[in-house]
């Protein structure tokens, strides 16, 4: 297919979508608001077990790091991406350096800067209120709130709920609560969030287009793995997407 | 402060600035053209990195253990269409099985 064709079809498809957009923009507000949010706290229900558990399972190593009670708590709160704290409590656990923490979190975070774009057309308001809703993005529920390629906010903003919730009362239980669990990997529970993010996945491959920027990101993020530092790679993934739109769409 | 402290603050502003920085230069307009055909396909890409990252990699190893066991059993409670919970039940057993049986 002509590159010109491709883009042609890229711009046809993007001027439909924006007319819809506001449509349902108009029809979604309010009314369609709370029932959003309720999908969007259903859908995550199953989610926040993980999360809780998850939570629990990381408050008790910020424990075992000397974090203290309440900046893991905060950190739940505030961050609200597993990966990150669980990195910065790793390091210091193993008596790193608070710079080696910092820096290994936020290249885990950096996808958040893609995701916060993606975010950013289904969210309404003042600056401060989208910046405040904008946090609630964490990977599943952004998953969960994709609509036809889109965010949908209620969605985004009922599932982010749950999950913050969960994950800082899990928190909140393994700090306070300690080790009596041992180690959460004794549970598989450390297979339970890729096998997560595959049901996830398999939600979303509804075309050619997806499939091949999902085949093409697992492949750009194995591949990076041993070359850069952790975190990386997954943002590296975001070429796959790019890779994507050179092919020509098919819907199932 | 302490380094706890110091690391929680750190952290927490770089990722409210990083999830917040797309709302807050694409306020109240759509984006480019370009941007917008990528972004339906960012969800596949990223949650693919993620599932390998997750399955398959420690730090910048690649390594194989329990987890690809646990991987294995939720593919196929995936394909008999098994509910969420019963996926990840079953991902988490048979990860904790492997493990039970020596497995990394």
């Amino acid at each position: 297919m002509e590159a010109s064709t491709i883009m042609a079809d890229a711009a046809r498809g993007s001027q439909a979508r924006t007319r819809t957009r506001s449509a349902e923009r108009e029809a979604r507000s309010g009314r369609h608001l709370r029932a959003d949010l309720v999908a969007g706290a259903r859908a995550a229900a199953p989610i926040a077990i993980a999360a809780g558990l998850f939570g629990v399972s990381f408050g008790v190593l910020a424990r075992d790091a000397g974090m203290g009670v309440v900046p893991p708590i905060l950190m739940s709160l505030t961050t609200f991406a597993g990966s990150a704290q669980f990195a910065v409590a790793s390091v210091l656990e193993a008596g790193g350096a608070v710079t080696a923490a910092i820096v290994a979190a936020v290249l885990l975070n950096l996808r958040y800067l893609a995701i916060g774009v993606s975010v950013a057309p289904a969210l309404r308001g003042s600056a401060g209120r989208r910046l405040a809703e904008a946090q609630l993005a964490v990977d599943e529920s952004w998953a969960v709130s994709q609509t036809d390629g889109r965010v949908q906010r209620g969605l985004l903003l009922g599932a982010g709920l749950v999950l913050m919730v969960a994950w800082t009362s899990g928190t909140v239980a393994g700090v306070l609560g300690g080790s009596a669990l041992g180690d959460p990997a004794d549970y598989g529970l450390d297979a339970m969030f890729p096998a997560l993010f595959l049901a996830l996945l398999v939600g979303q491959l509804d075309g050619r287009r997806a499939r091949v920027a999902a085949l093409a990101g697992g492949v750009i993020a194995l591949a990076l793995t041993p070359l850069v530092p952790p975190g990386l790679p997954i943002v590296a993934a975001a070429l796959g997407a790019v890779f994507a739109l050179t092919v020509r769409e098919v819907r199932q | 402060m302490t380094t706890a402290w110091i690391a929680v603050v750190a952290v927490g502003l770089a990722t409210v600035a990083l999830k917040g920085a797309g709302t807050v230069v694409y306020a109240d307009r759509p984006l480019p053209r370009g941007m917008a055909a990528l972004m339906p396909l960012l969800a596949p890409a990223l949650l693919a990195a993620l599932v390998v990252g997750q399955t398959a990699t420690d730090g910048r190893a690649l390594v194989v253990d329990a987890r690809l066991a646990g991987m294995g059993a939720a593919a196929i409670a995936l394909a008999l269409r098994a509910p969420l919970l019963v996926m990840l039940a079953a991902a988490a057993g048979v990860a904790a099985g492997a493990r039970a049986l020596g497995a990394a």
